[in-house]
């Protein structure tokens, strides 16, 4: 993994009025947006406003209505989770998913990247240049001391660590972070945020990211999208988004 | 894989006994078989529904098909026509050498294996999209499904059924034959998994257990680890499938190839009552309820379905976990799993 600072403006994800209903209900309504390359960019919005159905939608866990979805340029909305998945793009949970019968190094060793998989892999065992990565991984969310655990047994917070070392341990290239710091132990949480900003520029992988923590989204996304109402309320960087009319009212209900 | 002395020693153990216990017990040649045909099923069904958390009702299926396979093999070996030869409904007898038995036998078996791999290829792109209790429901349509259907194809013998071409020799000859078939074939099984598990694919299919759309969403080509874990069940499965139909001496589609509501249960209950999920559990399982079901039907004749349920029913409310999930519970660091963080080695990043 190479640190990558480039300041491309070409997205990595391109959103182009990107729609999906269920039944009568308008989740997203003509999404367009752009995930630079090597950036973090923030995705808020009051509950029920459609950001994680949006992350669905782009992630392929379910088919658009209409609009397009483009990844390093290429078309991916017609193509399912794993696929998307082995093309470098993943995304965590907002209640978070771990395999829990398991302990936290099984959990990161079967979560190495299965892009160049062949049926040979599949039958190989691990090397150990590859437990050695885990491990260290765990040592960067602070569960090394606690690697060998069953993963189901872990407090929620460790839940959630462990999920975002499983990412990173699949080496992608950009990640989709639902609500990472919700449950977090407040002061846990500038850990974490320190960890994705390390993950974002040691590791290179651009972040996009859900987040109903103000304080935490203003410090860590450089450009910021709003959706309200299934629709793309305001778009810009912290400082503008925080003076938003328009958001102002959203998130203390006025109505628009 | 590295074997402690102790572990070495206790696998030595089990291969003596299985040598000598035919020679010791002449007379249950045709029980101790059944006991590694049991392991078998039960280990196999736990690749599926232990390991892999897809509780299928159906692996019967490949039991029967392998076993129908394996006979028809074996009567066109032995040079007969078999649309003929079951249109007389077993009035032809079959006469074969012991060149044309074996040579029949073997290619049957080999061919019951790889029939019944294709077969799970198949099925499995069918019934793999169905989960939880769906894919239970699918998967035993399937097994009685095929019951059903052999029994009105003539070619093999219609709901009469097919008698397999007889052993030209002694009968405790016979029996020693196939009991040295069933012995090593659930070694082979055995050995097989617990490699198996070892490997990369034993953590994926354990992944798909635990949350099988994380495992999507993580890139895991779950199809393909689904499919080639079923084809492997079915696999052994069949081969068990041609011997048992060589032990019976007549294929029969209800009863003998595809008794679901017997076998079919059976597998799930002895993996269960083992402790799914684990190697050895579905060996132990396996054990205990051979021993238990042929006993009560030696000494309790009339009772022993009752007995039967009656240990379901003990498995299912007080021991789910099965025997050997319980000890694991119960002494989990015996079992090198760890319930403390350990506080030596690295300081957290």
């Amino acid at each position: 993994m190479v640190a990558t600072s480039t300041s491309t403006t070409n997205g990595l994800i391109e959103c182009q009025g990107v729609t999906k209903t269920f039944g009568g209900v308008i989740a997203n309504n003509d999404i367009a947006l752009n995930v630079p390359e090597g950036r973090i960019t923030g995705l808020i919005g009051p509950n029920g406003s459609g950001k994680t159905t949006l992350f669905n939608s782009i992630v392929g866990y379910h088919p658009l209505d209409s609009g397009s979805v483009k990844f390093k340029g290429k078309e991916i909305s017609k193509l399912r989770v794993p696929q998307i998945a082995r093309m470098g793009m993943l995304r965590t949970f907002q209640q978070t998913r771990i395999y829990s019968k398991m302990n936290c190094v099984e959990n990161m060793l079967v979560s190495v990247p299965h892009r160049r998989e062949t049926y040979r892999m599949m039958f190989s065992e691990y090397a150990p240049e590859v437990t050695e990565r885990a491990e260290e991984l765990l040592e960067f969310v602070g569960l090394y001391q606690k690697r060998l655990l069953i993963s189901g047994d872990l407090s929620f917070g460790q839940q959630k660590l462990l999920e975002f070392a499983m990412a990173l341990m699949n080496e992608p290239e950009v990640l989709l972070l639902d609500e990472p710091t919700a449950g977090i132990n407040p002061t846990l949480i500038n850990g974490l945020i320190d960890r994705l900003r390390r993950a974002n520029e040691q590791m290179g992988i651009t972040l996009f990211v859900i987040e109903h923590n103000m304080r935490v989204i203003m410090g860590l996304a450089e450009h910021i999208y709003c959706l309200a109402n299934g629709k793309l309320l305001a778009e810009g960087t912290p400082d503008k988004i925080r003076n938003d009319k328009r958001v102002i009212d959203a998130y203390l209900g006025g109505h628009a | 894989m590295n074997l402690s002395p102790k572990t070495l020693a206790a696998y030595a153990a089990i291969l003596v006994c299985g040598i000598v216990a035919p020679f010791l017990f002449p007379n249950y040649t045709f029980q101790l078989a059944m006991l590694w045909i049991m392991i078998l099923f039960a280990l196999t069904w736990d690749t599926m529904g232990g390991q892999m958390g897809y509780n299928s009702l159906g692996n019967i299926f490949f039991f029967g098909a392998g076993m129908y396979i394996c006979a028809v093999v074996q009567i066109a070996w032995a040079g007969y026509d078999v649309a003929e030869y079951t249109a007389h409904f077993g009035a032809v007898k079959i006469e074969v050498t012991y060149a044309q038995y074996y040579g029949g036998l073997m290619v049957g078996l080999i061919l019951a294996a790889l029939g019944c791999v294709l077969f799970a290829i198949v099925f499995g792109h069918i019934v793999f999209g169905l989960r939880g209790p769906y894919f239970a429901i699918g998967t035993l349509g399937v097994a009685l499904a095929a019951g059903e259907l052999v029994g009105t194809w003539d070619y093999v013998g219609g709901g009469g059924g097919i008698t397999v071409p007889f052993y030209p020799g002694e009968p405790d000859a016979r029996s020693l034959l196939y009991y040295f078939l069933c012995f090593p074939l659930a070694i082979a099984t055995f050995s097989f998994l617990k490699w198996l598990y070892s490997t990369r694919f034993g953590l994926a299919i354990n992944a798909i257990r635990d949350d099988e759309e994380k495992a999507e969403g993580m890139g895991i080509h779950t199809l393909r680890y689904k499919t080639i874990a079923w084809a492997s069940s079915a696999f052994f499965l069949g081969i068990s499938g041609g011997i048992f139909g060589n032990m019976v001496g007549f294929v029969e589609p209800l009863e003998v190839a595809f008794p679901t509501v017997t076998f079919g249960i059976f597998m799930v209950v002895m993996a269960l009552l083992g402790g799914k999920g684990t190697l050895w559990g579905p060996v132990l399982g396996a054990t205990v309820f051979h021993i238990i079901k042929e006993t009560t039907w030696t000494y309790m004749l009339g009772w022993q379905w009752v007995a039967l349920g009656a240990l379901i029913i003990i498995n299912i409310v007080f021991f789910q976990q099965g025997i050997l999930g319980w000890a694991q519970e119960k002494w989990p660091e015996r079992f090198g799993i760890k319930v403390e963080g350990d506080d030596s080695g690295r300081e957290a990043g």
